[in-house]
């Protein structure tokens, strides 16, 4: 009994996640033999996490929301995240920048018009700067060239316009393209996942593929889906960017949180949208 | 930056039917007890007072305090005999204003 009880204090922390295994005094020969059933049990469930990562996206971080959070989403004239939508649809036909133009000259009367299923292909590759850029940075730089908009001037202006491009999308399947070049920053995104990171030394599978559906605290842990974003979380009390949900896990594994348009943002973004493809685009979601 | 604020009814509405209006508006309600880091408060900046008036006839009105959420929601049901013009009214602190209509459509 005693013996049990140590082998559970030894690999589990205070949360149930499972430690690193050590080598040193605690690993004696007392714990050997469950030491052994616990690795065949981790690779069990390391196998099964590859079966339904090969098969499906799994459960839409929407189906494990509360029913109140689904009316709230579903339904637009409650959706508090369709004030930065009508926002982005206002602004798409107003002329800006120091060249004048507005988003309509170019793309369509209406997001919806010509650029349908456009945010759900991204992050894509630019080939101006030669990197992945997700939905927010392609827009940002439309506007910069095109408009001669300086942003981060205006951060809410280019968040609202998102939502509105993310929001002409909505229903279709998350489709991020195949391209080649996009391939060495997912397999870099995904060694990010992976990767323990923190304080808490968590990596972003741990919770999000290993223990999806339990409790962090009082806290359901979510799928961490990419296309409900931008979202608006009511913890935030307004819309936010993936990056920005990004940050907040980061900070709350007491690490350093990655800067915005970071190389391992942008890999992550990356690795994320390829791990969901075949989602359906929520924007705008409503999350807790 | 502009006031954004979403005011929805149903298409179509019976007379003398029952019906609901919602209203959303973008504002922060900041309550006014938060720190600003630098030894300070941040403000109060909070929506006051709601009212709602159908072809000028007030039908419905609320006081709102500190502790409602950011971009707040306010629905309330409403008899309607007879098509018109709903008109809503947001104030708050800072002499915040906004007024916004809506066609009620009875058929």
């Amino acid at each position: 009994m005693r013996g049990r009880r140590s082998t559970a204090l030894e690999h589990e922390g205070a949360m149930g996640m499972p430690r690193r295994p050590r080598s040193g005094p605690l690993n004696g020969p007392l714990h050997g033999p469950l030491n052994g059933l616990l690795k065949r049990l981790m690779a069990l469930a390391g196998l099964l996490s590859v079966v339904s990562a090969a098969t499906a996206a799994g459960p839409s971080a929407f189906s494990m929301m509360s029913p109140q959070l689904q009316a709230m989403q579903r339904d637009d004239s409650l959706n508090p995240g369709m004030l930065w939508v009508l926002d982005g649809q206002a602004r798409w036909s107003r002329a800006e920048g120091a060249v004048g133009k507005a988003c309509a000259d170019c793309h369509g009367t209406t997001p919806a018009e010509r650029l349908r299923g456009v945010a759900a292909a991204y992050p894509a590759w630019d080939a101006a700067s030669g990197q992945p850029v997700n939905l927010g940075e392609r827009i940002a730089a439309c506007r910069s060239r095109h408009q001669g908009v300086r942003e981060p001037s205006a951060p809410d202006a280019l968040l609202a316009l998102e939502a509105a491009v993310a929001h002409a999308s909505r229903g279709l399947p998350m489709a991020p393209p195949d391209d080649t070049r996009l391939q060495p920053w997912r397999a870099r995104g995904q060694a990010l996942w992976q990767q323990r990171i923190g304080q808490l030394d968590l990596s972003c599978a741990q919770c999000h593929d290993e223990r999806v559906g339990r409790r962090l605290g009082g806290s359901l842990i979510p799928p961490g889906h990419a296309a409900g974003y931008p979202t608006y979380r009511l913890e935030w009390q307004a819309l936010g960017s993936l990056q920005r949900r990004i940050r907040n896990c980061n900070t709350g594994v007491r690490a350093e949180p990655w800067l915005p348009g970071s190389d391992e943002m942008r890999a992550l973004e990356v690795y994320m949208a390829w791990r969901e493809r075949g989602l359906p685009v929520e924007a705008p979601a409503v999350r807790p | 930056m502009t006031v954004r604020a979403l005011i929805t009814v149903p298409p179509a509405i019976r007379p003398g039917e029952v019906i609901e209006i919602r209203t959303l508006i973008a504002h922060p309600m900041e309550a006014g007890h938060r720190s600003d880091g630098q030894g300070g408060v941040v403000p109060r900046r909070i929506l006051r007072r709601f009212t709602c008036r159908l072809d000028g006839q007030p039908v419905f009105s609320a006081e709102l305090h500190a502790a409602v959420a950011a971009n707040p929601l306010i629905a309330f049901p409403l008899r309607v005999q007879a098509s018109g013009t709903l008109e809503c009214r947001w104030e708050g602190d800072d002499g915040f204003a906004h007024t916004q209509t809506a066609a009620l459509r009875v058929a």
